[in-house]
This record gives structure tokens, sequence and C-alpha cells, in this order.
């Protein structure tokens, strides 16, 4: 394989219902510096149906070019259309980077396409650079819990493959002067295979519930005491406009579905703020929230690990405290 | 309904350290386990052969001391339990360690379900199950919450997404990953433990599978490599903030406010 036929960073625009992710908008800010750094195009594939203006955003945030593929097949998520489409565009266009979203979408099927491709492929990135003397792609992730961080290369096959954790990279302004050119191509749905299909899509959360986009998320752990008291996070969560979020304990405990897990085996979430409320810290939750830019600890265990992590701690009762919190809130509103 | 689980061993995650001086990771006592999503793969395996009959075969890539964990899953219920071990395989990467899985499938031959744990907490990739899939044609579905309806021919079942799920169906065979919430493991009956500790898996090297390929395992068959590693420096500046309930509220909800996000 020669490596310098590869050339150009792309990014896979996840949509989800024909919206544009959140993390769509931030891996272009993070493909732009990637595709400066190389002195070479960003690109940006959109898979969908009826999304074509959702291709001029793409321009609008970073973008040289978008390829468009339209389908109705491509509407909503299949592991083999999509690998397949992105396989293709691969072979004929040879880029050098593929990104996409460390989301449910972006974890199922990037890694399909990598081995389809026969590549190497670096999941949940949190750092993304390009070695400067040799020009390939640094990714750098968390593994054992974010106990070890490791950069992997990949340097004699390409593309190089990535999924990057979402709400880590920024976005870039929107521009709507900025240029580019969108290639938009029909899929004839008959020429995709699909044997695993989507039959219903249940939306149980609202985005702004939906704990890896929220910007602010309200946890509670077991030192919440009961699943009556559990309205308390809920009330904090509402008036701060929050998602709600949960210790494992307490979603072992029956108080909380399991779609609001944080954590190791729960979901990993960045938000602006995460309150921690009465959650003690065990590593495997700080593996799901550690990156968040501020974190606020609520505990009446002076000695809980969580404080080790915490922009700000307050050791008392939450029962008192949080009530506290809330009135403050709406005082100020 | 023959059912293949693939598990791995793992460190439990509050052990690992990195020797300083080396930044390779310290083994030496370290506590291994079965990676907790694949009790939840096992399970779930051992749930529709309750229901449909079959045989549910585990199946694990490390070296001879792995043998523990697939012991750990006779016990559970686990008919068959088969370990891949070749020094051919050391340094594999995930494309390398699917190619070896795949190469697995295609000597077991009679399989209907492939199930896998969403990740395994050490490498924390979730790429394997993906690439076995893509490797053996397989029809995928991801994070899997619950089956719905499963038959001699087809499944159907419910993948967690981040804002709820989606329903697939799919013929089989197929390839699922399967997340927390999908059921809760049993515990190692006592007559399980006991035949387990008698238990021996077989022992598969690359050589006993037909065509492998050996160039494409091991360090030198894996496109990824490790640049570095090294241990996350947290730099937290934590303010303990005092007072009783209503001032320590007062002073927390003044910082939120000057942060401008509320």
């Amino acid at each position: 394989m020669n490596t310098d036929d590869y050339k150009n960073v792309w990014i896979y625009a996840e949509q989800r219902a024909g919206k544009l992710s959140t993390v769509s908008y931030e891996l272009l800010g993070a493909g732009r510096k990637l595709a400066d750094d190389l002195g070479q195009q960003l690109v940006a594939i959109l898979l969908g149906s009826n999304m074509r203006a959702a291709a001029d955003e793409l321009i609008a945030y970073g973008a040289d070019k978008v390829y468009y593929m339209d389908s109705p097949a491509l509407e909503k998520f299949a592991d083999e259309p999509y690998a397949r489409v992105l396989t293709d565009l691969v072979k004929e266009h040879k880029p050098a980077i593929v990104l996409a979203g460390a989301t449910a979408i972006g974890r199922s099927f990037i890694p399909r396409v990598a081995a389809e491709l026969r590549t190497g492929m670096t999941a949940d990135c949190t750092g993304l650079d390009i070695d400067p003397e040799k020009k390939i792609l640094l990714g750098t992730r968390p593994a054992y819990g974010g106990n070890i961080m490791a950069t992997i290369i990949c340097e004699e096959k390409r593309p190089q493959m990535a999924t990057v954790r979402h709400k880590v990279m920024k976005p870039l302004e929107k521009d709507d002067s900025r240029k580019g050119e969108v290639m938009e191509k029909s899929i004839v749905e008959s020429e995709l295979t699909i044997r695993a299909k989507v039959v219903d899509i249940i939306k149980e959360m609202e985005d702004t519930c939906n704990i890896a986009e929220a910007d602010i998320i309200v946890t509670g752990g077991r030192g919440v005491g009961c699943k009556e008291n559990f309205a308390l996070v809920h009330d904090l969560a509402a008036a701060i406009g929050g998602a709600v979020g949960a210790s494992r304990a307490v979603v072992d405990a029956g108080w909380v579905p399991y779609s609001h897990q944080v954590g190791q085996t729960g979901k990993t979430v960045c938000p602006k703020i995460y309150f921690a409320l009465g959650v003690s810290g065990a590593i495997q939750h700080l593996a799901g929230m550690q990156s968040s830019d501020v974190i606020i600890a609520v505990n009446n265990n002076p000695d809980a690990e969580i404080f080790k992590v915490a922009t700000y701690g307050i050791v008392g009762n939450l029962n008192e405290v949080v009530p506290e919190m809330i009135k403050q809130l709406k005082n100020g509103a | 309904m023959n059912i293949v689980v693939f598990i791995k061993q793992v460190v439990a995650t509050t052990n690992v350290k990195l020797d300083p001086e080396t930044g390779t990771m310290i083994r030496d006592g370290v506590e291994c386990i079965l990676n907790p999503f694949d009790e939840y793969a096992v399970e779930e395996a051992l749930r529709i052969k309750e229901k449909m009959g079959g045989k549910v075969t585990v199946v694990t890539m490390g070296p001879p001391q792995a043998k523990e964990i697939i012991r750990k899953t006779i016990g559970m219920g686990v008919d068959e339990g088969i370990l891949i071990s070749d020094r051919a395989l050391a340094g594999s990467d995930t494309w390398a360690t699917a190619y070896t899985l795949s190469q697995v499938l295609k000597k077991i031959g009679d399989y209907q379900l492939v199930i896998t744990g969403k990740q395994a907490v050490d490498g924390d990739t979730a790429q394997v199950g993906p690439e076995v899939a893509a490797c053996e044609g397989l029809p995928m579905i991801a994070w899997v919450r619950k089956i719905e309806e499963i038959s001699e021919t087809s499944i159907r079942a419910e993948r967690l997404m981040e804002d709820g799920y989606d329903v697939l169906e799919s013929p089989l065979p197929a390839l699922i990953s399967v997340v927390k919430e999908i059921n809760e493991p049993r515990l190692e009956s006592l007559r399980g433990k006991m035949k387990a500790k008698k238990y021996e898996p077989k022992v598969w090297g690359v050589a006993d599978m037909p065509g492998f390929d050996v160039a494409q395992v091991g360090l030198k068959g894996s496109p990824t490599k490790v640049f570095k590693t090294f241990t996350p420096k947290r730099q937290y500046k934590g303010e303990m903030i005092a007072g009783d309930a209503a001032q320590a509220a007062a002073t927390l909800v003044g910082k939120i406010k000057e942060m401008n996000i509320v």
C-alpha cells in the first residue's frame, strides 16, 4: 500500500431522525485542525434521506467538501448499508484519515468499515494530533477505565480511522460565508443489502434529558438514601436545566433506569457542569465523568473519593444542601 | 440453537498501574476476572438455550491462565469452552483478534447466534464484535438491551441508543453485543462448580484452524500499534466550600452563575 496515495481528512457527519448530531460539529472542529496541519481538505460524509440543507450546514461549520449520499435506505441507521456506502466511498476517494463520533452509531458501524478495508482503528479518542515528522495521526485514548492513556498509531495502512469521544472537541463558529462543494449522489435501495433492519425507533428522552448530549448533568448516588428521595436529584436537574444521571449502585437498586447510568458500565459523559450528589466516587464512576469541565460534589463523607476530582465540594447533608441550592437558583432567576 | 459467546479475561480495573520507569503495565499479583459485560452475554446465551435447546460454546483468546474464566462459565451452565492460545497471536490488535475469532467461527461452523459483551473493560474499544461480523459477513445488532423474540432463523432485539432504543429484526446467523440492562447474570451453581473444577477446555492454536493466515495476526499483522502509554495527569484545583447548608449553597450558586452556563 502506498500511503502517499491517501489524502484528506474525512469526518462522518452523524444524523439521527434527519437531524445532525452535535458530535458532527465537534468532528468538523477537530478535523479542520488536522486538515490544516496536513495542508489537506476537510471532507464531511453525510448519509441520509432528504437532508440536502444539512450538507450546507456542514460547510458553514468547516468542511471544504461534502459527499451527501441520499437514499430512503439510509434514513435510519443500520450497520450493513452504512458500512457498505462508506467503505465504497473510501475505496473510491482514498482519504488519509476517517473520523466519526464514539457514539452508539459510530462505535457500531465504523469498526465494520475498518475491518472491511482491513485497516487500523482507534476507539473513543480524547486527543487527536498529527505527528509533525511522519504526518501520521496520533490518536490518544483512555483505557482501563481511564487509569491509563494510550496513544495509538496506524503507520502502514490507510485510511487511519478513529472514533472520537463526544463533547471533548470544540466546534467552530458557524460561518455562512464559507464556500464549499456538495457532491450529492442518490443510492438505489435495491443495491444495498440490509439484513438487520430497523423496524421501530423509540425515543425515550428529549435531547435535554439525554445525558450523552446534556451540558449539565445532576447525578445521584447511593448517598441519596432511597428511591423516594431521588426526587431531590430530579428537582435540582429541573431547576438548573440539566439531565439526570445515576451511579451504578442506584441503577442496580432500581431507583433509576439504566439509560441514566454514568460510568464504565454505563455512559461516558463530558458536560460543562457535573453534579455528584451522594456519589462516593468509585473509580468506575470517575472513568465515566472525570473529563467534565466543572465537577461539583456534595457528600456527607469528607473522605469520599469524589472530592479528589471535584472542582467544588460541599461536605454536608444532601437533604439540607440541595433544597437550599434549588431555592437560591430560583431566587436568582 | 447453537450459540457462541466470546469472552475475555481482564484485569480488575481498580488495580491497574503503570511502571513509572518502563511505562508498561504492572501485571504481577494483579487480580484477573471475567470481563463483566461478558457475564451478561453468557447469561443471555444460557437463557436462550433453556428456552430453545442447543448448545452454548464460549471462546476466549489468551494465555493458558484464561482457562479460569472458561471454568467460571462452565459453572454457570455453559456446555463447552475453547481457549485460543498461540505465541503467534501475541500483540494482536482488534483487527487481528477479530480475524482470529472469525477463523474460530469458520471451524465451529454450526452456529446460529454469536454473542459478545458490549466491550471489554480493559481496552474499552468495543471493536472486536463489529469487526468479527465484518470478517464473517454476519448481520449485527449492537448494544442489545432486550431480545424481544428469537427463533431458529430470526431475532428481534432492542438496540440501546443515546436517546432511547431502536428495534431491529435480523435473520440468523447474526452477531449481537449486549449491554448490562439485558439481564441479571446467575451465580455458578454448586453442581456447576464441581463440574468446572474438573473441566479441561479445548485448546486451539493457529495450526488447528485450516486456512489460518498467520500474516494477519500478532504484532506484525496488526495495523495499529501503541505509540506510547502514560498515566493521565489530573490537575484538579478543588475548592471545598464551608459553612452551613444555606451559606454553602449560596456560595456555590454564586460560582455557578459566574460560569454563565446556566
